[in-house]
């Protein structure tokens, strides 16, 4: 069974001069859905990259375990990344040996059978982003971090999109911690949701509810507005924030 | 997909809410219909391109054979005297005169051959500093000042240069062609690797492949495209040095055959050999075309989406 723990302790991280996280705190249980909301440049894709070992944390620590071996991370990027010179099938078996019948197996999944021996340039946006989720799980990956991979589709494509992660982690659970600037997505797919502002995390929101869950769920609805005033309001300090620095705020 | 729309719409306004697996179920076929489209749009284009790929094949030829034509009238009628251009029939008769001897077809080996050679070496030493410049940055450092200083001395300068160090034998035509298609290769080499998206690299990273691979699996063919277009430039400044080459004291080639044409006032044979560098040209560009369309056939601006 896939899934590790995830902890970080006071992770610090700065470019420049300019702090992204200050002093993170967190803790994830293994097999959690954790999305993670927040204004633009509060530090959310940052995270992840830490988490990814694409950067390095100025200071602090993050710890990924599981017990009986290393724990498989794999990020899956808002653009798909897929290499234009390789068919469906190679770009999801990049840097796997060997593997061409899971890797059939797992372009089923995604729903992309008969496209496997494609060029990405044939494809529409959806199918290249479930091309890249197809070569994040070919790995088995304990923790699974996905940045923002729907913010280009347009609704429908995401709504089924969602779905589908949904059903792939319903079958295979493991550790996801998705970016997402939805609000609607965070609470249709998580088990715990946090809003991270100024480089800390201002709320904390465990979901019990069972899914799937239905878009039009009143306590949902509820959720949702409570989660878009926290934002606006975060949104608003960190203008201001940036205001009083005397720098333009974007 | 307009069914859709209204399903959803209907879905948003239904009290209470449809589940969400009821209203995407309908939405998730409509993706996998849609999807297929550009299948569809594939298949209904093929058959016009069938009849646009019998004109592209031979138009490019229409303004060529008329301007043949055209010539040859204007020659035949005396508007123009065949002794400043000879007709084309008289340029053909020059032609199967040096073809019956033989000496048409060595001249042209012998053309062909320092070419090939000129360039493998000049190609092949560029594309591998290309490389190391391009993926270290110690060689970079190095090396990539002292190139870029070479490259702007015009390599045909040096004709006398190579003419007192290695005589008149092969060895300064080869190294002419070598020294003009090794920068075309070299920079254009940097440049693509210098472009490779970023993004990808760490993609690569993120993924587990070693250096190795990642320079085989990612940096190659990303900067690929640029590099055929430097071969490509770089093949007709392999022709245009052999013509400068091959006019200091050959005894063979085609630049001879002109050389000796001049001498002997035989227009026809110097217009033939023209004739035969344009040929040379456009072989080389064909054959640099071809490799392009099978290396690159997975980019959008080269024929086929499909993989292999």
């Amino acid at each position: 069974m896939s899934g590790a723990e995830v902890k970080l302790r006071s992770v610090s991280k700065a470019f420049g001069r300019r702090v992204v996280l200050e002093g993170l705190e967190l803790s994830v249980k293994a097999r959690q859905f954790v999305s993670v909301i927040g204004p633009s440049g509060a530090g959310k894709s940052t995270l992840l990259r830490l988490l990814a070992g694409l950067e390095t944390p100025d200071r602090g620590s993050i710890e990924l375990r599981r017990t009986d071996r290393t724990p498989d991370v794999r990020i899956m990027f808002q653009e798909d990344r897929l290499l234009p010179w390789r068919s469906v099938l190679r770009n999801v078996l990049l840097g796997v040996k060997g593997r061409a019948q899971d890797a059939r197996a797992i372009l089923r999944a995604v729903g992309l059978q008969g496209r496997e021996d494609e060029f990405p340039i044939g494809l529409s946006g959806g199918q290249r982003q479930r091309v890249a989720l197809a070569r994040a799980l070919i790995h088995e990956p304990d923790v699974l971090l996905l940045d923002e991979p729907f913010g280009a589709l347009d609704a429908i494509t995401r709504a089924a999109m969602q779905l589908l992660l949904g059903q792939l982690l319903a079958a295979r659970p493991r550790t996801v911690l998705l970016v997402t600037h939805d609000v609607e997505e965070a609470l249709l797919l998580s088990d715990r949701v946090l809003l991270i502002s100024d480089g800390r995390i201002a709320r904390d929101l465990v979901l019990a509810s069972p899914r799937p869950r239905h878009r039009g769920d009143p306590k949902l609805a509820a959720l949702k507005e409570e989660l878009l005033d926290g934002l606006l309001a975060s949104e608003r300090g960190l203008s201001a924030v940036a205001r009083s620095n005397g720098r333009m705020s974007t | 997909m307009s069914d859709v729309l209204s399903n959803a719409s209907v879905a948003d306004k239904t009290e209470p809410p449809v589940p969400l697996e009821a209203f995407l179920a309908a939405d998730a076929f409509a993706v996998v219909a849609s999807d297929q489209s550009p299948l569809n749009v594939d298949v209904g284009i093929s058959l016009p391109v069938r009849g646009i790929a019998w004109r592209a094949l031979l138009l490019p030829w229409l303004l060529p054979v008329g301007l043949i034509a055209v010539w040859q009238g204007l020659s035949s009628s005396g508007i123009v005297s065949t002794a400043i251009v000879p007709a084309p029939i008289e340029i053909w008769r020059a032609a199967s005169q040096l073809a019956q001897r033989g000496e048409l077809k060595h001249d042209i080996l012998v053309s062909l051959r320092r070419v090939s050679i000129g360039f493998g070496i000049g190609a092949s030493t560029g594309l591998l500093l290309g490389l190391v410049v391009g993926l270290f940055v110690l060689a970079q450092e190095l090396l990539d000042r002292t190139l870029q200083m070479v490259r702007t001395i015009p390599h045909l300068a040096l004709v006398p240069l190579m003419i007192l160090w290695f005589g008149i034998g092969e060895e300064p035509r080869l190294i002419l062609v070598a020294m003009g298609t090794l920068f075309p290769v070299y920079v254009n080499t940097v440049g693509g690797i210098r472009n490779v998206d970023p993004k990808l690299i760490e993609l690569g990273q993120s993924y587990g492949l070693g250096r190795l691979a990642l320079v085989w699996s990612i940096i190659l063919p990303a900067a690929l495209q640029p590099i055929l277009v430097g071969i490509r430039y770089a093949l007709g400044v392999a022709w245009l040095t052999l013509v400068v080459g091959e006019t200091i004291a050959s005894r063979d080639g085609v630049g001879y055959l002109v050389q000796n044409a001049r001498e002997l006032l035989r227009i026809d044979v110097i217009v033939l050999a023209i004739l035969l560098y344009a040929a040379a040209g456009w072989l080389s560009d064909f054959l640099t075309r071809l490799l392009e369309q099978r290396l690159l056939r997975w980019h959008p601006n080269y024929a086929g989406h499909r993989g292999t």
